[in-house]
This record gives C-alpha cells, structure tokens and sequence, in this order.
C-alpha cells in the first residue's frame, strides 16, 4: 500500500499518462458517441451565456451538456491530485530550460506554474496583460478559428487519421516555436522581467 | 431569428460532435464528469498542465510533452482501429460515428494564433481547467479572456479568410 502510494505521488511518466490520455477517445466513444474535444466547451459556454444573436452561438448547447460536464472534472481532478497526489519534492526542470528561463528573468521553480508571471498582483500589470489576457485571448480565438485544439486535432483528428487535423497541429507547434525563440525575448523585456 | 435557427441547428455545432441520438438525464452526464476527474488527476500527475514543460518543449530540451502526445495519439489510434474492425457499439446500442474534418484556411491561421497563446499560457484549453482546480486561481481569468476570444471569433467569423 505505501509503495503504491509512493508510486502515485511520485510525477507520471509519459508512457503512463499519454496512454491514459489517448483512452480518453474510444471511452468518450463508448460512453456516448462522443467525439473527444475541449475547445467545445468555451464555445457552449458562450452559446449558454452571451449568444447575443449570433450564429456562430445557436445551436441546442444543451446537448453538449456533457462537455460542461467532463471540464468540471478536469477541474476538480486537478484539485484532487494537488491536495491529495501532490509530489512531495519540487520539479525537475530540464537544466538547459532553466538556464534559458533564467535569462529571461525566470528564477524561481517553485511550482508547476511561476509565480512570478501567475499571480493575482500581476493581473493588472504588463505581465497580466500578456499573459492572462492576450494569452488567454489567442488560446479561444485560435483553437476555435482552427476548429479545435490539441484535443480536438492532435489527438482526436490525429488518431482518426486526418489530414486537416495534422495541417492544425503543425501550426500549433509552429506558432509556439514562434512565440518562445522569437518574440518571447521581446514580451518579457516589455513587461518588466 | 427563426431563420437564423434553423440555419444553424443543421450545423455541426462543434469540433467534439455529440453523435448520439438517446436523450442524457443528469445521472448519465455523471459518468463524462468521472472521466474528466480521471483526466484531470492525470494532467497533474504528468505534469503536463505545467507552464515550465510547455517551455521545455518548445525549447527541444525535454521529450516528456512529445512523448505523452505521442502515445496518446497511437492509443487513440489502436482503439478507433479496434473500434471500426470490431463494430464496437456505444453503450446505448448505437453505432460509433467518426465524422471526417474537413480542411479550412482556419486551421493554419488558427492554428497558429493558438500556438502563441499556448506558448505564453503554458496551456491548451484542458490544462486550463486543471490550473484552475489546481489553486491557481488567477488562470481564471486566462480562461474568460480564452471565452470572449472564442466569443470574438463567432461574431466576426464570416469576415475571416476561411
């Protein structure tokens, strides 16, 4: 019973939690017919609460309930796994990225998020501004533009074999290469780091 | 407005189609809330709602997020595989439907805004819940500025390149 203790609140490996993730498809499948896909779920809740006559926001979000229902849960096993689960010892972070995040101003590993960007007394800073705000921003509108995300395309679209979605999931990665080795250095210079 | 609904009832609502016919009460919709709990814990525990993991994999410094995409890409692939040569029924009897996606411009221009925003955010929109669950609450607010994105992009998307 310890070692199995041991074994959970020690960080998962990929090979153990990439399968768990990819059985995420046919259990959703099974469960219900349903298409695995987060990005959905910002889209019902715009229909849900702000449809404002648009198009795009009318359609029966009822029935997508389910989605509602399944990001509930990702909230709460997060919150599951951070008071019950939680590693005991702090990250390991590559040495390379620390060296990298360092001379971007990056200094303290203190969690799985810095708190020297992810904090509530930055919010109405530079750093909130393009971290929450614009960050935030470009993830809605990209993945619905894009008509999913790394759910919905990566593994969803990637896993039934199509092409459209391999087009999305290269442009996710090229827009994050991007963002971290050409305007990265820029934005945190901006903001104060 | 009685156009504009019937217009858009026939439309597929959304990347993540609910195919199923039988109608959900809310003892049934408890088992996607299970699931997503499952999910979530897993998304802690792999560590891949963090920012730092992200930054590592832009970096090619960590093969920690290529991996768990991977794989979970080929499992997703082994069971739809499975699924289709074993007509694997869903748990009400029906028959699994798998709707192709058809390519739009969307998905380069998309696609490529969320790559920015999933850089700086560390964060695709699942992490974004488990961030949340997982008391950084401050991603709150990452989330309801990715919902008036989304908002953003319904109302002016026929005047988007498509």
């Amino acid at each position: 019973m310890d070692q199995l203790i041991n074994w959970i609140v020690q960080p998962w490996p990929w090979y153990v939690a990439g399968p768990l993730i990819g059985l995420t498809v046919p259990a959703l499948l099974i469960f219900g017919n349903k298409s695995f896909g987060i990005s959905s779920s910002l889209r019902h809740m715009c229909a849900a609460c702000v449809p404002a006559n648009i198009p795009f926001f009318h359609y029966d979000w009822k029935k997508e309930l389910w989605n509602l229902m399944f990001v509930l849960g990702i909230a709460i096993g997060g919150f599951i796994a951070t008071a019950f689960l939680a590693n005991p010892d702090s990250m390991v972070i590559a040495e390379a990225t620390q060296q990298d995040l360092a001379a971007l101003g990056i200094t303290q590993y203190d969690g799985l998020l810095p708190s020297q960007i992810f904090s509530w007394e930055n919010l109405f800073t530079a750093k909130g501004l393009v971290f929450f705000v614009l960050g935030g921003f470009m993830v809605g509108f990209g993945t619905r533009y894009a008509g999913g995300c790394t759910s919905g395309h990566a593994i969803m679209g990637l896993s039934n074999l199509q092409w459209p979605s391999l087009v999305a999931t290269i442009f996710f990665m090229l827009g994050g290469f991007v963002m971290t080795h050409l305007l990265m250095p820029f934005i945190m210079q901006w903001v104060g780091f | 407005m009685n156009l504009i609904k019937k217009k858009n009832i026939s439309a597929a609502p959304c990347d993540a189609p609910n195919a199923q016919h039988t109608a959900e009460n809310f003892s049934s919709l408890l088992k996607y809330l299970i699931l997503g709990v499952l999910f979530g814990i897993v998304f802690v525990k792999a560590e891949i709602i963090s920012w730092y993991r992200i930054q590592e994999m832009f970096r090619l410094q960590s093969f920690h997020m290529y991996g768990v995409i991977g794989s979970a890409i080929l499992t997703g692939m082994i069971s739809l595989q499975l699924i289709k040569r074993l007509s694997i029924r869903s748990m009400q009897g029906e028959k699994i439907v798998l709707k192709d996606k058809e390519f739009r411009k969307g998905q380069i221009y998309g696609g490529f805004i969320f790559g920015l925003g999933w850089a700086i955010t560390g964060a695709c929109p699942g992490p974004l819940y488990a961030q949340i669950g997982s008391g950084y609450t401050v991603v709150l607010v990452t989330l309801l500025s990715a919902v008036a994105g989304t908002w953003v992009y319904g109302r002016w998307s026929h005047r988007l390149p498509n």
